[in-house]
């Protein structure tokens, strides 16, 4: 890729607004969690968060206006992903090892900070800003502030009010770096930061009983795939002796040319390669929620719905795909197929749990995991553009969703749909942009989330094309999928906002929410409409890639012989996934007329019809069972089996090594007392006996001293006269 | 008698006989009589002792007209008289303090 055309992007200032957006949060942050005892602040905290998001987003939005829209449209000076790689791979000489630079990099403008230089170990934090990372700044900083807005109204009066606005901050920073940095390890930290962060939110409301389990199982979860992350990148440090992600890349390209053999293991490229990539898809594989490791994420609902909103549906769960998007080209075919297995599970099963399940918030939940599973799938069958576009679409109209779920809880003060019912009437701006954001998440044409997930189906089905019947299951999944996506959505409306109220009481206290949380609503809804129409995509080619999200030449010249599926460039092939689309969307529909609109039934309906089935599928197919009697019962049987190592081994060597000093100091003390001791009072005691003796001389006596006088002398004389 | 008598000293023998008993008279007297006026009458013979021994030496060794041992015996007599008068006061301030002039009594120089 070459450098923005932009007049914005010659010098250093894309480098000044990039720091403004990572800084300001963090000051944010610190001048809440500083000032919290003082009146302004516990009174108005939300004002300093407020502003410091705004100037992020204003930074954002110049960031992603000069990167993104302004750019030409794709394909015009961007090279092709295949023939781009090949060239480079032809053309590098050999003897540079290669330091392949993104858009805009601050290594080019002097921006570096040596983070740490340790002997070999050299790693310098930079800024690096393309197509992705402008799009991601533009997503997390939309979502950000207008959580951050949305909350002002939300947690009204709740009693840590600015210890809220503190970590939203915190994790608006930790967010935004992950975004910014250059560098497997900083973006390591980013993403632990981000992952405590979450943890801190999940458990917000910590006096109950759900919310601290439920961000213990989220950090645990989540260290249980940070451990192969983090094995990931010390592979990465292994045979590329960088953590530089655009110099890993030039450095890849070095080896595919010149075909060496790693350094690690005496393994070829591509085994190393493969482990490498498998190792580092456990990080993303838990942040994003992934089947097997996805059992965090319906707890986590547990926090305030705002950070649900944030964390949970837009920006950090989608950081696992973003940071598979950055590392995409390191991806072997394995793992690609890996990734797209994995993705297909979840979005299937997340799927069907969000059928059944009665909690209006786990429901979104699940259909965030099965719209995550839906990018990995894309971005595992090749399909990286329409993965990371589905990430930009998804976030608005499931954050959308997730603030009118969040509203609606705020009115009627319960997350259990049985409760609800009716509320349209009650509720019309929270209902009016639920339902287009319903419609959007659903993939109904000409909404946002139409055209990323056509283009997610149409690479499914070239990636069925061109392999084995096995293959055709993505597209399968994400086809069948859609309809699922309408049903489960719809049943949801119809719970929450069609039919009769189930709960007279919450329905009567129900009512609209004040305005600083319809107003986010509103842009979200606005959003989850148009925010493709400003993406420089003619339209009518609009069901093609976006080739602004292109992924940098990847694999395409490594032996294995890999290419990704890149822009669907048949017409036919879009106009066909359309047709499809919009027939499973009806057959959804006609489903859900045929079950809840004709029919008006309650919310248990699946229960009579399907039972066994459904009953397995409402207990979240026994994940939680599962896990239950394997990792917990083998935790703590390791921890019993730890104990008894620590009391049996570490406690009887302290305890031997206290006994024994307790021997040695008796023998010393016992010498002590007898010989120093007895010293000292053997010289008291012949002191004191002969003083006994001497003080009789002193008699006081003016003639006794006179008498012992003249006798000295006498014997003074006498000795005198007989030694003389 | 020959002690007394030997020679070149045959003068000497007596003087020395009779100051060396003055002498121990003096010191019996002054440690074991309990009143003070003896204890200074004791002393006033250890003087006496000591001034008989002067005169005794002046006369055996000095030439004519050496009179050390003489001016030094009216030394010793002047300040014996001087000593009788300070040594009385002494003994008045002690009759002041304890109503007694027996030395035995007083022993606080033992505490």
């Amino acid at each position: 890729m070459e450098p923005f055309d932009s007049p914005f992007f010659q010098g250093a200032t894309p480098g000044w607004y990039a720091l403004a957006i990572l800084l300001l949060p963090l000051a944010g942050f610190l001048f809440t969690a500083f000032t919290w005892k003082t009146a302004f602040t516990r009174k108005h905290g939300h004002v300093v968060p407020l502003a410091t998001i705004g100037v992020a987003l204003f930074c954002a939005l110049s960031i992603f206006k000069h990167a993104v829209i302004e750019q030409e449209p794709a394909g015009a000076h961007a090279p092709t992903a295949e023939h781009g790689g090949e060239k480079a791979a032809h053309e590098e000489p050999p003897a540079d090892l290669g330091d392949h630079r993104p858009a805009w990099s601050s290594k080019e403008h002097g921006g570096v900070y040596a983070l740490l230089s340790i002997g070999s170990l050299h790693v310098d934090a930079g800024i690096t800003i393309d197509a992705l990372t402008a799009t991601m700044l533009a997503v997390v900083c939309i979502v950000a502030f207008l959580v951050h807005l949305y909350s002002v109204g939300y947690m009204h009066g709740d009693k840590r009010f600015p210890r809220f606005f503190a970590f939203l901050q915190l994790f608006s920073f930790s967010m935004l770096g992950l975004v910014l940095t250059d560098n497997l390890l900083l973006l390591f930290c980013f993403w632990e930061l981000v992952g405590v962060c979450s943890y801190f939110l999940i458990g917000f409301w910590f006096e109950q009983d759900e919310p601290p389990k439920a961000s213990m199982k989220a950090f645990m979860t989540n260290r249980f795939g940070d451990v192969g992350f983090l094995l990931g990148i010390l592979f990465a440090w292994g045979i590329f002796k960088t953590f530089d992600i655009h110099e890993i890349y030039g450095r890849l390209q070095h080896m595919v040319a010149t075909n060496v053999e790693t350094s690690l293991f005496g393994w070829g490229l591509g085994a190393a390669l493969t482990v490498m990539g498998l190792l580092l898809f456990m990080g993303p594989m838990a942040k994003s929620a992934q089947v097997p490791l996805h059992v965090w994420l319906p707890d986590a609902m547990a926090g305030p719905t705002p950070v649900s909103a944030l964390i949970h549906a837009a920006t950090m769960v989608a950081a696992g795909v973003y940071m598979v998007g950055r590392v995409y080209f390191l991806f072997t075919p394995t793992v690609l197929g890996f990734i797209a297995i994995v993705g297909t599970i979840t979005a299937l099963v997340a799927a069907t749990i969000g059928l059944v399940h009665n909690n209006i918030k786990k429901v979104l939940a699940y259909s965030t995991c099965s719209q995550l599973g839906y990018m990995m799938l894309s971005l595992g069958v090749g399909g990286y553009s329409a993965g990371l576009f589905h990430l930009y679409t998804h976030a608005f109209f499931k954050a959308c969703l997730f603030l009118g779920a969040g509203s609606v809880i705020h009115a009627v003060h319960t997350e259990d749909m049985r409760e609800m019912g009716g509320l349209k009437s009650k509720m019309p701006s929270t209902y009016r942009t639920f339902f287009v954001a319903t419609l959007a998440l659903a993939g109904v044409p000409f909404l946002s989330g139409a055209f990323s997930k056509e283009l997610i189906v149409e690479h499914a089905i070239q990636w069925g094309m061109s392999g084995t019947l096995a293959h055709w299951l993505p597209a399968v999944v994400a086809i069948f999928g859609g309809g699922l996506t309408f049903f489960y959505m719809l049943r949801l409306l119809y719970l929450t906002f069609y039919g009769t109220p189930r709960d007279h009481h919450k329905f009567e206290h129900a009512h609209e929410s004040p305005s600083t949380m319809t107003v986010p609503l509103f842009v979200l809804g606005f959003l989850a409409i148009f925010s493709v129409d400003w993406l420089p995509i003619p339209l009518l080619r609009g069901l093609h890639v976006p080739e602004l999200l292109a992924p940098p030449p990847a694999l395409a010249s490594l032996a294995v012989g890999h290419a990704p599926h890149h822009g669907g460039e048949s017409l036919l092939l879009a106009f066909v996934v359309l047709v499809v689309s919009v027939a499973v969307l009806v057959a959804g529909y006609r489903l859900y007329v045929r079950t809840y609109k004709q029919r008006n039934p309650g919310p248990d309906v699946w229960y009579a019809r399907f039972g066994r089935l459904s009953t397995t599928v409402s207990r979240l197919y026994y994940f939680d069972e599962f896990y239950q009697a394997t990792v917990v019962r083998l935790g703590n049987a390791m921890s019993r089996a730890f104990t008894r190592f620590d009391v049996g081994v570490v406690d009887g060597a302290v305890n031997g090594v206290a006994s024994l000093g307790l021997a040695f100091s008796s023998v010393w003390g016992m010498f002590d007392r007898v010989v120093v001791d007895g010293a000292v009072n053997f010289f008291w005691h012949a002191s004191h006996a002969l003083s006994r003796v001497f003080r009789r001389l002193q008699t006081g006596n003016a003639q006794d001293y006179l008498a012992f006088a003249v006798g000295g002398i006498a014997l003074v004389s006498l000795l005198f006269v007989f030694l003389t | 008698m020959p002690l007394l008598a030997a020679e070149g000293v045959s003068h000497l023998g007596g003087y020395f006989f009779i100051s060396s008993a003055m002498f121990v008279l003096g010191i019996f007297t002054m440690v074991t009589r309990r009143n003070a006026i003896y204890v200074l009458m004791g002393a006033e013979l250890i003087l006496n002792a000591a001034a008989l021994n002067f005169v005794a030496f002046a006369r055996h060794h000095g030439g004519a007209g050496a009179l050390d041992g003489q001016m030094f015996a009216i030394f010793i007599i002047i300040l014996a008289a001087a000593e009788a008068a300070v040594a009385l006061g002494i003994v008045l301030q002690l009759y002041h303090h304890f109503p007694t002039i027996d030395v035995s009594k007083p022993d606080r120089l033992g505490d």
